[in-house]
């Protein structure tokens, strides 16, 4: 009991300290270091909260994912190191606007009804229905599935976003800087060893997610990492932008989601709804789709836009 | 009390289907498919949504599609009442009028280039986004409607290139982001109190405490970003005025009304107990204050798209004098909100043939300064025209649009005697004159200026439409308005 609070304290303290020290740091890199810490130390506070699957989607897309984008992002900015601060009455404006939703927040929830009302135990009893073990994909997959449906469409956007930035003439060409190689040595030894391991981590995470803690986003998240350290190794590269295998690849979950969802009308009770008697094999069927576009769509978002025309 | 689908509720699920499958097909599609899977959806949802308002009009009741079987609070239900199904209608209508208007322009006839592909997907990704916005009865998944909504607009500002677009579309991110943050943590008290974020649930348990209050005000700030209220404008004029103009049209139209639903959500819908007193007051005065200011602004600008974009920043503060009129001590003002509702829906048709008309003007000149602007009118006769007709329904001028929407605000501010509201509507119309007229008369003047490039009679003429649409909409008579009465919640 002693090691759980002292655990708690610890978190209590170090999360607002990295929080402070990410906010606070004028030098980008320190700034982006502390934050993928502080993602990773979310992710022990909501193990502690008793929410695993939030923990593992927490350290894989907040500490995990975030992090490759914005360290990708602050190598393209070529940005001085120190940067001016703003003004202090447009700093102490933010300060007071900060502290004054912090302070609303602290009201807010201090005041909130004990015990919580919440729709867990709906979700438990119903959960036999969906065939599924695990009630986060229940909710996931079956009783809110057009949330997860719709985020899967948010990725495709952002894709599509990424690629708007390219150059006008480097449309078609292969996404990311022609050139390649950030990483020798020990890195490439790495990146040869760790994917076959990773990627049957990152399917058995996918698959999981039907019974245990696990799921389509930190699956695909996974195996979205093994393809990024090949490629910062140089070992792969990533096809051309209007490959149409690529395309059908990052269309494929939210597609097929959609397909099912509409068969729904025919097959089942309506839009959304799975055939009683298939309702496991089709969710894993979805599931598989998104990983994979997951996956796919993730490895896009880190890669960039096509810096340059590839040669026909 | 579960929330049941209603007959005709199928049809919601395809008002989301088809712009997503339509969306993914065009991407994967490509070059010059994507304009033409785009242009058949939008047609094919124009049909789709007058059978939704046709629906929700012959049963005098909201529309409801509980998704797979699972009833709220545990599953999802899409719900079409009358205000959804009136702005479903207009989405469509501007989103057609948008793709026949950049048809030509992103055709990818030489290949498929960076526009072309950006362009019809995330027009597509709007359209999906704006019909999960104004389908959704569930706060959590009107959030990730919103998070579509942003991300699908913001390339399209900087679709053109320049260093100076993407300053403007970094911007309009950073004050889409922050508002989505704001909107959610209010969502994640409201769960916590109530243990539901079905709005028709929500509806019937929301009392005035502090996590809901602290709730409303950061759902409302958040909200307020997106759909750019003075003081929160800062990046809108930058943003629409940079885009290419079928961008501008769509995001100006439809996107800034997306939040603003929101709101109305909000304040008449999931608390309706709340919407009197002080909050709406604040809302409107920060409404009269964009009025004011946005159409101050418009009147000195020197290009005539920023002055089309600080009109916006001006038209979305009427729609915020529905706040303490419409709901006005306790009982709601059916006039006010069909004035209202009609504002939102005649700026959507005049702003989107507005930009368009700025984008063939600036086209042909090619520049859009209004100092040079002469001899345009002999050059493009049915686009000027077609400019003054929008502008007659911004300022509010019989029989447009505008007119009705902005007479029916006036009577309701004098019958709830807050005779103050009515001074803001009136000096706002002679403001919008003002700038309206200086188009006008700038191109109005001198001989037929040098065209750079030829505008095509097809596109004047959708330009023309839009703009004919909004004024007609003046010429209806008021009981057809009764649609937008249709399945409110408020008592």
């Amino acid at each position: 009991m002693s090691g759980a609070w002292l655990l708690d304290g610890v978190l209590l303290l170090a999360v607002p300290a990295i929080a402070l020290a990410s906010l606070l740091s004028r030098r980008i890199l320190p700034a982006l270091a502390a934050f993928v810490a502080y993602g990773l130390l979310l992710a022990l506070v909501w193990m502690r909260l008793g929410a695993p699957d939030v923990a593992l989607t927490e350290a894989a897309v907040g500490g995990g994912v975030t992090g490759v984008l914005l360290i990708g992002a602050a190598a393209r900015l070529r940005m001085p190191e120190a940067e001016a601060p703003p003004g202090w009455p447009l700093r102490l404006l933010t300060a007071l606007l900060s502290l004054g939703i912090t302070a609303g927040l602290a009201v807010a929830v201090l005041a909130l009804p004990e015990p919580a009302p919440s729709l867990a135990p709906q979700a438990a009893a119903q959960l036999a229905a969906t065939q599924l073990g695990n009630p986060v994909a229940g909710v996931l997959l079956a009783f809110r599935a057009i949330d997860t449906l719709l985020e899967a469409v948010v990725l495709v956007i952002a894709v599509i976003g990424i690629w708007g930035m390219a150059p006008d003439g480097a449309w078609g060409g292969r996404p990311g800087p022609e050139q390649l190689r950030l990483a020798e040595g020990p890195v490439v030894l790495l990146a040869m060893l760790l994917p076959p391991i990773g990627i049957v981590f990152g399917i058995y995470l996918a698959w999981v997610g039907a019974d245990a803690p696990g799921g389509a986003f930190q699956g695909g998240s996974i195996l979205a990492a093994m393809w990024i350290l090949a490629w910062l190794a140089g070992l792969v590269r990533p096809p051309r932008i209007d490959s149409l295998a690529l395309r059908l690849l990052v269309v494929a979950g939210p597609a097929l989601f959609m397909l099912v969802g509409l068969a729904g009308f025919v097959v089942a009770d309506g839009f959304m709804a799975y055939p009683a008697a298939w309702t496991k094999p089709v969710i894993l069927l979805v599931e598989a789709a998104l990983t994979l576009s997951i996956a796919v769509a993730l490895c896009l978002l880190v890669a960039g836009w096509p810096m340059r025309r590839a040669r026909a | 009390m579960m929330l049941g689908t209603t007959p005709g509720g199928g049809l919601l699920a395809f008002a989301l289907a088809l712009p997503v499958l339509a969306m993914l097909l065009a991407f994967v599609a490509g070059g010059r498919q994507a304009g033409r899977i785009a242009l058949a959806a939008l047609l094919a949802g124009l049909v789709l949504s007058l059978a939704v308002a046709t629906g929700v009009l012959r049963g005098g009741e909201a529309l409801v599609l509980t998704l797979g079987g699972w009833a709220p609070p545990l599953g999802v239900a899409l719900r079409a009442d009358g205000i959804s199904a009136v702005m479903l209608l207009t989405t469509s209508v501007v989103m057609v009028g948008t793709a026949l208007f950049a048809f030509t322009s992103y055709s990818g006839d030489r290949g498929e280039s960076r526009a072309s592909l950006v362009f019809w997907t995330l027009l597509l990704g709007l359209w999906g986004a704006m019909n999960a916005v104004l389908l959704g009865n569930d706060l959590f998944n009107l959030y990730v409607a919103l998070e579509l909504l942003t991300f699908a607009a913001m390339p399209l500002v900087c679709l053109d290139g320049r260093a100076e677009t993407l300053a403007a579309a970094l911007r309009y991110l950073f004050f889409a982001l922050l508002g989505s943050l704001l909107y959610l943590l209010g969502v994640a008290l409201l769960y916590g109190a109530y243990g539901t974020l079905d709005i028709v649930l929500l509806s019937r348990l929301t009392r005035a405490d502090a996590p809901t209050l602290v709730a409303a005000a950061l759902m409302t700030a958040g909200l307020l970003a997106k759909t750019a209220l003075f003081p929160l404008h800062l990046w809108l004029p930058g943003a629409h005025a940079g885009a290419p103009a079928a961008a501008s049209a769509v995001l100006s139209a439809l996107v800034v009304k997306a939040p603003f639903f929101l709101v109305l959500r909000l304040w008449f819908d999931v608390m309706p107990e709340l919407a009197t007193g002080l909050a709406p007051q604040i809302l409107a005065g920060l409404g009269a204050l964009a009025i004011l200011f946005g159409s101050a602004l418009a009147l000195r600008q020197a290009r005539l798209k920023l002055l089309v974009a600080y009109s916006t920043v001006a038209q979305i503060g009427y729609l915020f004098l529905m706040f303490p009129l419409a709901g006005a001590a306790g009982a709601t003002l059916a006039g006010a909100w069909t004035g209202g509702m009609l504002q939102a829906v005649s700026h959507a048709l005049a702003k989107a043939a507005m930009f368009l008309g700025a984008g063939l003007i600036a086209e042909a000149l090619g520049h859009d300064r209004l100092r040079d602007l002469g001899g345009a009118a002999r050059l493009l006769p049915m686009t000027v025209v077609a400019f003054g007709l929008g502008g007659l329904s911004l300022m509010g001028l019989p029989p447009s649009g505008g007119f009705v929407a902005k007479w029916l605000l006036l009577n309701a501010a004098i019958e709830t005697q807050q005779w103050w509201w009515g001074l803001v509507l009136l000096s706002g119309g002679l403001l919008t004159g003002g700038y309206v007229f200086r188009v006008l008369s700038a191109s109005m003047a001198g001989p037929a200026a040098a065209a750079v490039a030829v505008v095509s009679p097809g596109r004047q003429a959708v330009v023309l439409v839009l703009a004919i649409l909004s004024v007609v909409l003046g010429l209806l008579p008021l009981a057809s308005f009764g649609l937008v009465q249709i399945g409110r919640l408020a008592p």
